[in-house]
């Protein structure tokens, strides 16, 4: 990993426009900043939910996220990427994950940011429990977010 | 020693963070979870999931993967991160 790579796994939230700051700091170059942010829903198949727990595998979750951004690299002309995702006690609208990409030109920097959101869903070793009405639930998979990631192989 | 570990759901399952097995009683990935599965009737049915993942030294690998003294595999329900 250089100095154009942050990753971030913690408990406490972030601010949005210092990350962003972080990107374009001493960074002429890119025209481009896409950022993403993941929140906390209040509903999820029909269920209120009134938050979540979310458990990561520590050192592997670090690894794999580095992996992702390799290949993101490798695939387009981008500059700086960021990456956080928490972990803990999360409440209803709180953020859990950003993804920050610059790049000279906005195509690179939008097609990076969805390709490592794509694939953090489907290889990051992070597990949501839902606090919901009817207790405490993990997360199922989702088949879609497979397929979704998969699209980038074809 | 190999060191075993699980995560989420799985852990709960099985009301196990982590263990131990000898590095001399197994060869593969394979081998560890046949293993698990046959300490007794519970472990047998949690590990029959078929949609389990599995990591070695942070690696995600398939059940043919070697093993050996010192490595750290995991055994984990598919993530729902993001």
């Amino acid at each position: 990993m250089n100095n154009n790579v942050k990753i971030s796994i913690q408990t406490q939230d972030y601010n949005l426009a210092h990350e962003v700051a972080l990107l374009e700091q001493n960074n002429d170059i890119d025209g481009a900043v896409v950022t993403f942010t993941g929140r906390v829903r209040n509903k999820n198949e029909g269920l209120h939910v009134s938050g979540l727990f979310l458990e990561h595998y520590a050192g592997m979750t670090e690894k794999s996220l580095e992996k992702i951004i390799f290949q993101a690299q490798e695939r387009w002309q981008i500059g700086r990427v960021s990456v956080i995702h928490r972990i803990g006690q999360l409440a209803i609208g709180e953020q859990i994950v950003f993804v920050g990409v610059t790049s000279m030109h906005r195509q690179d920097a939008f097609a990076a940011a969805e390709f490592i959101m794509d694939f953090l869903k489907v290889q990051a070793p992070f597990w949501k429990k839902e606090l919901t009405e009817k207790g405490e639930k993990w997360l199922d998979a989702k088949q879609t977010d497979n397929q979704q990631a998969q699209q980038w192989n074809n | 020693m190999i060191k075993i570990v699980f995560f989420a759901a799985l852990r709960e399952q099985l009301n196990c963070a982590e263990l131990s097995i000898p590095a001399n009683e197994v060869s593969s990935i394979a081998d560890i979870k046949t293993k698990l599965a046959d300490k007794n009737e519970h472990w047998q049915q949690v590990f029959s999931n078929g949609a389990l993942l599995c990591a070695l030294n942070h690696d995600m690998v398939q059940a043919d993967a070697e093993v050996k003294s010192g490595d750290e595999v995991a055994f984990f329900p598919p993530v729902t991160g993001g």
